[in-house]
């Protein structure tokens, strides 16, 4: 399967622009089903940016947070070329990961 | 007895003449012309909307205001689309369980071809669209057809419109009664009041393109199915024309119709084909 995760990454100067994109529902565990059943809770609780051994984006999420989630961040310190990990846990234990070279 | 009988049968007889002498001005008025209804409908639009480009129609709403457009702009370098759009490439190659594709099913392999949809089958005397043409190839194949309105149709379609980008939207109406018949009748849907609210196709997306309708702003008929499918943030997904078209009937408290009926099929055609000459832009991203 493809990855659920889309990232792009551009190092202009100093300062790094990552964009990310998240295949995830985000069920709030609020929300029905077509036969009037709760769908279960399911999201993301922490999605994690690494660069060069530091961490340099960690979001602990909730459930407030839309399906597909969008993320847009820059920081400083990277060069291009370098590897950006991109990874995130579920609540029920799920996780993807992925690397992207900085352009 | 007998002269009043001559006397019915002389009327009769005028008043068919009459008939005969003016039918034929009758017909001509009611006459289906779909060239120069085409031509009125993409006038009246450039003539109502000065200022956008011809080609930016298909746009929609990102048409008729700038903000929406800039932020729509800045979120195309990362659609909502793309996990769709990958799904919709891999079914498109993986084999059904004979060995066939659906590139066997479509002219050029299914590729660059979205710009011919819908069109009008002769044989079955009906519209056919890129969806039931797809399902009908599943089904030829032994598959089980899938739902009209989005998930994996909304996905193959996606994929096969991305292949069509830029290509100016090409129906062809058949000199065929039933085709102008179909023409006609979808251009009836489309300008018919109906549901508990009294609105129209038109009344919406002809009338007030760029207005605001609660906190949407309405995009202009003109080329409103180039862009279709379409992920919507309102929906968090994708849908297909179907889904577009059940959606609009219901948030105006019409009674929808089953996705891929017939005058659903006539109203695409009609759409479609007053827009021939405007670019494919498919998959879209709305509001």
């Amino acid at each position: 399967m493809a990855s659920s995760i889309r990232v792009r990454a551009t190092a202009n100067g100093d300062i790094t622009e990552v964009q990310a994109l998240i295949q995830h529902p985000m069920d709030t565990g609020f929300v029905k089903d077509a036969k009037g059943e709760l769908i279960p809770a399911h999201y993301i609780q922490q999605l994690k940016f690494e660069c060069n051994g530091k961490d340099v984006f960690v979001a602990d999420w909730g459930t407030a947070v839309s399906k597909d989630p969008y993320v847009k961040f820059s920081f400083k310190g990277a060069k291009k070329g370098d590897d950006l990990k991109v990874s995130w846990t579920d609540n029920k234990g799920a996780s993807d990961t992925t690397t992207a070279k900085i352009s | 007895m007998k002269t009043r009988t001559s006397i019915l049968l002389g009327s009769l007889s005028a008043a068919l003449v009459a008939l005969a002498l003016t039918s034929p001005r009758v017909v001509a008025a009611d006459k289906v012309d779909p060239v120069a209804d085409a031509k009125a409908f993409q006038n009246f639009f450039f003539q109502k909307f000065p200022n956008v480009k011809h080609e930016d129609f298909v746009n929609g709403p990102y048409s008729m205001n700038e903000d929406m457009k800039r932020q729509w702009q800045e979120k195309e370098e990362f659609p909502p689309y793309e996990f769709a759009l990958d799904a919709g490439k891999e079914m498109f190659a993986t084999p059904f369980k004979n060995g066939k594709t659906y590139a066997d099913c479509f002219p050029n392999g299914g590729i660059g071809i979205r710009q011919n949809y819908p069109y009008f089958d002769e044989r079955e005397g009906k519209v056919v669209t890129l969806e039931l043409a797809l399902n009908r190839c599943r089904e030829a194949n032994g598959e089980a057809p899938y739902s009209y309105v989005k998930d994996e149709m909304a996905s193959l379609t996606a994929y096969m419109a991305f292949t069509s980008r830029g290509k100016p939207m090409d129906i062809k109406i058949p000199d065929d009664p039933r085709a102008l018949a179909a023409f006609e009748n979808g251009k009836r849907y489309f300008y018919t009041r109906r549901g508990q609210m009294n609105f129209s196709c038109a009344g919406c997306h002809v009338q007030s393109p760029g207005e605001r309708i609660r906190a949407e702003t309405l995009a202009p008929a003109l080329g409103i199915l180039n862009a279709m499918p379409i992920y919507r943030s309102e929906w968090s997904g994708m849908g297909t024309t179907s889904r577009r078209f059940v959606t609009c009937n219901s948030q105006t408290r019409a009674v929808p119709l089953e996705p891929q009926a017939d005058e659903y099929r006539d109203v695409e055609y009609f759409l479609s084909y007053v827009a021939n000459g405007l670019p494919i832009s498919g998959p879209g991203a709305r509001p």
